[in-house]
């Protein structure tokens, strides 16, 4: 029997075992529209703008490890999702993104509402088709969930006009792909491995650096095994947070431009460096001839082969899938006899402590004014550390990242690549609908969450009980810290005059607020708000206007040079 | 370093433009890109010439590995190969100056294709080098227009690129 090419994508979608579609309509989506309410197996969310569509995907898909769906209509719900794929785009998450498209007949001629979504979304997806003929549906779809979720993950546009999905074929979804274009690497080379081995076990200042690869590719129960059997410390990235339990004590810290003093000078000096699921990001390293060092060996687990010598010269790459290789470096590790130097070892441990004794994250605990870094502290306690916890960008993600401590994968979600301020809430909406009893908290300021805070709207049609942690300072701060340390204190359009009153925006809405003022009243409210199961509760904190996030590595500089509080 | 990259591709109609995208947004030198389909019509083979140091490279080859629509990158100054690029001129060619003119086109062992009164068109065949070097060999002023196709490249011998 043949249906429509609208019913073909909808059907395509169920096969692929899709729960929640975040999308907005528009009239070139308008069939496919028709043959969701037909239905009722996925559940649509109707977001309140096309950023947030694709930002809730991707909070799903960084949440439950599937892949994230979002359904906008051309021109500009393609240039409004743009913000949304890019973010994906930088962060490797897994999210197919079905966009309407002009008719074929129309396109080209500038017709209402048409953009070249194929061309503008281009440098910001892995991969991305235009579906030209009805019969070519459901392969093209089946093509973008895997090449979303295989390899390194990434985001996948499907364009499909609009007369396509009026068009009738006959529909059967192909069980599998194969690409002769495309056939990622998953198993490690195992003379690499060997190698990888013997610079291990000759290391006396070892490091092990991980990033949002152990993440993606679910290995941090293997990085965490390899970590421990070797004694050795352990640092994540910003993206790479909860691959190993921030609690343990071989943990030293994020790393990176607001890394921990002690994770910056152990990666600064180590002789060997084992990188994992990371790809030396200029916030991360700082600038690569600074960072360079002679005696310095690095072994590069990576699944893109692209990430490897792209910024730093390794001495070992292995490409493959992160999990694959660490199970096979494990075994490996467990059937040699040798074992790292111990007492050099030994002697490093103590450096590093020594480090960590300069307690850089210290900050003043007894001030009057809340300091940001206390209402963090009390949000882990009060959450016992369980909760998942999505930011926005600024002084407040860093200070979610250093003082939230993650022990588990999956649990801190946040724009890390792009740095895409308007990312927390919606990503917190995905987040909650994968984890739907879970405490999900967004950490925010009151400018990021000014950029999509027309989502309080879907929380409120969809239930979802997120908790959002405004730290509020008046200021950008992030862009307010740079103005103080680089521009001699000339704060230039970086205040946020002319605030809303966010507890009466949380009722309008229909949620419920609080203004936080006392640093005594922060464990109540946080209390009274995560007592609040079935509600959205929007926590205004009043902070300290100017708190600084340290330490701090200058744009340019390296890891080693840092300000330090 | 100038290399030439050999490349095959889905033929596709966006593949084109991923590939220039990516030279563009990643800031990579491109000399020439040529394209045509092959034997099999689905696959397309392109040659890019370009330069830059040994990890630019390396990083160039990676990226486009990663295109989903390439299928194959090799670099053919990895190993022995030939170049070959057409040249199309067409010079002003009057009284005694076309004598001269195909004397030229003789030694460079190219072709006169067009003939008129005052010009011919000559066909040329051979390396960047070579068709430089007979630009310049004539008079300049004698040049009424060129058109050239940029590189092709290929293995030498065993060295075969194909799926
Ligand atoms: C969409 C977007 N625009 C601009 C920026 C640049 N930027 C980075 S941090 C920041 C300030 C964020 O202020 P706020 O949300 O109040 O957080 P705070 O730094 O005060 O914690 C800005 C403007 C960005 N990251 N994203």
């Amino acid at each position: 029997m043949q249906i429509s090419g609208a019913e073909i994508v909808i059907r395509c979608l169920q096969e692929e075992g899709v729960e929640y579609i975040f999308g907005y309509p528009g009239g070139a989506v308008l069939f496919i529209y028709d043959e969701l309410f037909k239905q009722s197996k996925l559940k649509h969310v109707l977001v309140r703008h096309e950023q947030g569509a694709v930002h809730a995907a991707d909070g799903y898909a960084r949440a439950c490890q599937k892949v994230g769906v979002a359904l906008v209509t051309s021109g500009p719900g393609v240039t409004n999702a743009v913000t949304g794929i890019a973010t994906a785009y930088m962060d490797s998450i897994p999210v197919v993104i079905i966009s309407g498209q002009v008719p074929t007949p129309a396109i080209g001629l500038d017709a209402f509402q048409e953009v070249d979504t194929v061309g503008i979304t281009r440098p910001c997806v892995k991969h991305n088709f235009l579906v030209k003929d009805v019969k070519d549906i459901a392969t093209t779809i089946k093509k973008a969930f895997y090449l979303a979720a295989t390899g390194r993950p990434g985001p996948v546009l499907v364009d499909i006009p609009k007369d396509i999905t009026q068009h009738l074929a006959e529909f059967s979804y192909p069980q599998e792909v194969s690409m002769r274009s495309y056939t990622p690497v998953t198993r490690g080379h195992s003379g690499q491995i060997k190698k990888a081995i013997q610079l291990i076990m000759d290391a006396k200042r070892p490091m092990i650096y991980s990033g949002g690869g152990v993440i993606l590719g679910e290995a941090a129960g293997e990085l965490t095994e390899l970590v421990r059997n070797l004694g050795f410390p352990c640092t994540n990235t910003l993206m790479g947070l909860g691959g190993y339990p921030a609690t343990d004590p071989q943990f030293v810290g994020m790393l990176g431009m607001h890394g921990t003093y002690e994770a910056n000078m152990a990666m600064q000096n180590c002789d060997v460096l084992l990188a994992i699921g990371a790809r030396f990001d200029d916030r991360v390293i700082g600038n690569p001839k600074h960072f360079y060092s002679e005696d310095r060996r690095i072994v590069h687990i990576d699944i893109d082969p692209s990430s490897i010598s792209k910024r730093v010269k390794v001495d070992v790459p292995i490409v493959g899938n992160v999990r694959e290789v660490l199970q096979e470096l494990i075994k490996q590790l467990a059937a040699t006899r040798e074992k790292p130097e111990e007492a050099a070892l030994a002697a490093w441990w103590s450096q590093i402590e020594e480090w960590r004794s300069r307690d850089c994250l210290k900050y003043d605990r007894a001030s009057a004014i809340i300091k940001p870094q206390f209402v963090v502290e009390k949000l882990y306690e009060v959450t016992n550390g369980d909760a998942f916890v999505t930011s926005d960008v600024g002084q407040h993600q860093m200070w979610a990242a250093q003082f939230y401590k993650f022990d588990l994968p999956r649990r801190w979600i946040n724009s890390g690549g792009l740095g895409t301020m308007g990312f927390g809430l919606p990503a917190a909406m995905g987040v909650q609908l994968a984890h739907p009893g879970a405490d999900v908290v967004c950490i925010t300021g009151e400018a990021s969450i000014q950029m999509c805070i027309q989502e309080l709207s879907t929380c409120k049609q969809y239930h979802l009980p997120v908790k959002i942690v405004n730290l509020n300072n008046r200021y950008m701060g992030m862009v307010r810290q740079w103005q103080e340390f680089f521009h001699g204190n000339r704060y230039a359009e970086s205040y946020m005059d002319a605030l809303p009153d966010f507890v009466k925006l949380a009722e309008a809405y229909g949620h419920v607020g609080m203004k936080i003022e006392q640093p005594s009243d922060v464990e109540g409210a946080l209390r009274e708000a995560f007592s609040r199961k079935d509600d959205l509760v929007f926590l205004d904190f009043i902070t300290d206007q100017s708190e600084n996030v340290f330490p701090m590595v200058p744009g340019g500089k390296g890891l080693s040079e840092m300000i330090l509080v | 370093m100038r290399h030439i990259l050999s490349l095959l591709m889905e033929n596709e109609s966006g593949a084109l433009s991923r590939v220039s995208g990516l030279f563009s947004a990643r800031g990579y030198n491109i000399e020439s890109l040529t394209v045509a389909p092959t034997e099999d019509p689905t696959l397309s083979r392109m040659t890019i010439v370009t330069s830059g140091s040994d990890d630019v490279i390396e990083q160039i080859t990676k990226q486009l590995n990663k295109l989903i629509e390439i299928v194959k990158v090799v670099d053919l100054n990895d190993g022995e190969y030939i170049e070959r690029e057409l040249m199309l001129v067409k010079v002003r060619a009057s009284g005694k100056e076309r004598e001269e003119m195909k004397r030229m086109a003789d030694i460079f062992r190219g072709r006169v294709i067009d003939v008129t009164d005052k010009a011919y068109t000559i066909e040329l065949t051979g390396t960047g080098t070579k068709l430089n070097a007979f630009l310049e060999a004539i008079e300049s002023d004698a040049i009424l227009e060129t058109v050239r196709t940029g590189a092709s490249g290929i293995g030498r011998g065993e060295r075969i690129l194909k799926v």
